[in-house]
């Protein structure tokens, strides 16, 4: 494979990149010169999603800033004014809106991917922590966003997550106060998140680029599961990843315009077309819907400090997540146990979301309950046995034995296409 | 094969899932009572509102609705989207005395609307609005109907939903029993009586037919580009399968040798 070896056939942009190779640079992680697996499936096109969704916000959102004033008085005029009055604003926003909402269901799947086909295990820890990383400013970033538009549930919302840091023992007041700037949320505080929702999505760019380092290390996983043995088991990544990504890209979009063009605010609350007032109180306060399974946990304890705790223990438990799987063999395909133990942590933590929300009341306090139990039970007890105790099933030979079969032994691994 | 085949499925019924978990959400503020359910001819991704109707709910919206709430994001200009000509909107405008200045002298002074004006607003701020309605405050109606759950379907059963309270429901005085509303108390009282507008299309003005005009006419002014949202997602969604095809059909025939054992990049690099 043409790694390294590079040269642009244009005499001017070879002369520049002797200077300065980020051709060379493009062409080696993003080009014929990054060898992938040949057998990723359709979950692997999750990530340059990703990317895309990160693009996407990125683009929107400096143009809604463009017309958007960070203050109590202006924040919802201005929201309303860009629906109206700005050219293609309506579009821009519902883009931004809803980008945030494809953001999270391609990034999720992008995180089950993982937990399926064990990616998270050597050599890629720390690639998987570094995406933990961006999931938890991906969190906050939509957090924050939220709260921008000052509607009902951008206030309220706002109000109940800020209100959570009290719990914490001693400075827990000191530290609402300052999250806040002041003594309750309001101008100050939305200033402040207009200016870190501005700035955090540029340092989930810098996270990115360090995934993305750490990915080309080991290149990447496949649905097997195990190593690359040789350049059988591979295919440039252009022409023929870049080919699959663009295919993703295109069913991705139209999946993403049912919704900004069809039905714009289904995944919104109507109370957010409600001017924030400090003086009502919605009848229920609901996160967005990506935020309703930890939400559910935050609710699973009586004690405001424990569900603190344990919603965000739920979330860094993921970072320990390499070493909390025993196990030495990557692909659920091949751990017939632990694939059964995936299937039902979907299931909890859908659950999880249903229980969300709903007011915690009667039956949901229980299922919650026993659904938050179930969440940590099988990272901290299941993942942990089963390892150590599971029947695995053998692992074929190398990718292009298992995918080719009779045609990998035909053909010799160095054999020129002529 | 099969695995993948489950893991999408898997994946759809979860978000399908999830998907029911958000429908109670969005209904709890309202309480579980059935909407009555209108055909509005702006549903559906072609739908589009029907001028007529939202003209005659421009009509209620100001003899009836505008006594009591504003609409602050409504400017006379915006009722060209509604099929009146520019003229017309004029004249409208006209019709409007609004404050402005200050003037070469300090002074405000009152002229009449512009296209450029937004509706003047019944009071000059909340606390006014409350003193004249018992305490309870009409709310902007801009955007009510994307800031109700059930939207026009709703607005169209509250304006509709009058009825005698039940034995066991006491009301204070100022307070009327709507079916609709959360709790079913509401400070409004019944806005809409039969013939209360004159319409010029010679519509009879029941109280159905004026609780539906003004629907439309506030659906519209909620969204005035939902027309353009749904026909630019049409030409989207057109362009997009095309395009869709096409890269499948390029990913196909890129692949197919390499799924036969091909290494067509092999020896490559020795050639350049
Ligand atoms: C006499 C004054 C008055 C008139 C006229 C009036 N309203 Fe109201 N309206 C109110 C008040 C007061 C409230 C607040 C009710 C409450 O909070 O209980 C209200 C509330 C509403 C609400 C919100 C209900 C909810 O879900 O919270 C809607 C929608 C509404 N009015 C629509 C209309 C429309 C449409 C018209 C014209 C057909 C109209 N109103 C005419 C006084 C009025
Ligand atoms: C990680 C990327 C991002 C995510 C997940 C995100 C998420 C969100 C969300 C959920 C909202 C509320 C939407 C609504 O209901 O109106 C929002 C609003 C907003 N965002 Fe972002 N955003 C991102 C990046 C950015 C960037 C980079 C900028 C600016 C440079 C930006 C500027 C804005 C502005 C001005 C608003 C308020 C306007 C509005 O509410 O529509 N966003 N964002």
């Amino acid at each position: 494979m043409s790694t390294g070896s590079f040269k642009p056939k244009n005499g001017a942009l070879r002369w520049f990149d002797d200077r300065l190779p980020i051709l060379s640079l493009v062409h080696g992680s993003l080009g014929a010169g990054y060898p992938a697996p040949r057998n990723l499936n359709y979950f692997w096109n999750f990530g340059s999603l990703a990317g895309l969704c990160l693009v996407i916000q990125i683009a929107t959102g400096i143009v809604l800033a463009m017309h958007y004033t960070p203050t109590v008085a202006g924040a919802f005029n201005s929201v309303e004014h860009i629906m109206r009055d700005v050219n293609y604003g309506w579009l821009l926003r519902y883009i931004h809106a809803n980008g945030a909402s494809m953001f999270f269901i391609v990034v999720f799947i992008h995180i089950f991917r993982g937990l399926y086909y064990g990616s998270y295990k050597a050599p890629r820890e720390v690639l998987w922590m570094l995406g933990v990383v961006i999931l938890l400013l991906m969190m906050a970033t939509a957090f924050m966003g939220y709260v921008l538009p000052w509607g009902q549930m951008s206030f309220w919302g706002a109000t109940v997550i800020t209100n959570l840091f009290s719990a914490i023992p001693l400075v827990g007041d000191q530290i609402v106060t300052f999250l806040w700037g002041g003594f309750s949320v309001d101008e100050p505080t939305l200033q402040r998140f207009f200016s870190l929702h501005y700035l955090l999505p540029f340092v989930i760019v810098g996270v990115v680029i360090l995934h993305i380092w750490a990915l080309h290390l080991p290149g990447s996983n496949n649905p097997l599961g195990i190593d690359v043995k040789g350049p059988q088991d591979q295919v440039p990544f252009h022409p023929y990843y870049t080919a699959k990504d663009a295919l993703g890209v295109g069913v991705f979009l139209i999946f993403f315009g049912l919704f900004v063009f069809y039905m714009p605010n289904s995944l919104g609350h109507p109370d957010n077309y409600i001017p924030a007032d400090p003086m009502v109180t919605p009848a229920h306060i609901v996160p967005e819907w990506y935020f309703l399974p930890f939400y559910a946990i935050l609710r699973a304890v009586p004690d405001k400090l424990g569900g603190v705790l344990l919603m965000f223990a739920a979330v860094g438990l993921l970072f320990f997540l390499p070493w909390l799987d025993t196990s030495k063999i990557r692909s659920a395909i091949f751990r017939p146990a632990y694939k059964m133990f995936f299937w039902l942590l979907v299931v909890d933590c859908v659950v999880l979301g249903v229980v969300g929300a709903y007011p915690p009341e009667g039956a949901w306090i229980l299922i919650g309950q026993l659904a938050t139990a179930y969440y940590f039970a099988h990272f901290l007890l299941i993942l942990p046995i089963l390892g150590k105790v599971e029947k695995t099933k053998p692992l074929p030979q190398s990718i292009a034995q298992a995918v080719l079969g009779d045609k990998a032994g035909a053909k010799p691994a160095a054999q020129p296409a002529e | 094969m099969r695995i993948k085949k489950t893991f999408i499925l898997g994946l759809v019924a979860s978000l399908g899932f999830a998907n029911l978990g958000l429908a109670p959400s969005a209904l709890a503020a309202g309480e579980a009572v059935k909407l009555k359910d209108i055909e509005f001819s702006f549903e559906g991704p072609f739908g589009t509102f029907d001028r007529a109707a939202a003209q005659r709910g421009f009509q209620v919206y100001r003899e009836i609705c505008s006594s009591c709430h504003s609409a602050q994001y409504f400017a006379f200009r915006n009722l060209e989207g509604i099929g009146y000509s520019e003229e017309m909107a004029k004249a409208i405008a006209a019709e409007y005395q609004i404050t402005d200045g200050p003037d070469d002298f300090g002074d405000m002074f009152e002229r009449p609307g512009k296209l450029s004006d937004r509706m003047p607003a019944p009071f000059p701020n909340q606390n006014a609005a409350r003193a004249a309605n018992g305490g309870a405050y009409p709310p902007d109606l801009s955007v009510i109907v994307k800031a109700r759950p059930g939207g026009a379907d709703y607005l169209y059963s509250l304006l509709t939903g009058y009825e005698e309270p039940p034995a066991d429901i006491e009301l204070a005085p100022g307070q009327y029993y709507n079916a609709y509303m959360a709790g079913h108390k509401i400070a409004m009282p019944q806005p809409l009586y039969d013939d209360m507008v004159g319409y010029a299309d010679g519509t009879e003005a029941t109280v159905e037919q004026m609780a539906k005009d003004v629907t439309v006419f506030l659906a519209w002014l909620a969204e005035p580009s939902m027309e353009q949202r749904k026909s630019i997602g049409f030409s989207f969604m057109i362009f997009m399968s095309i395009f869709v095809v096409l890269l499948y059909l390029t990913n196909r025939r890129i692949w197919r040798p390499i799924k036969k054992g091909a290494m067509p990049w092999v020896g490559k690099d020795e050639k350049a």
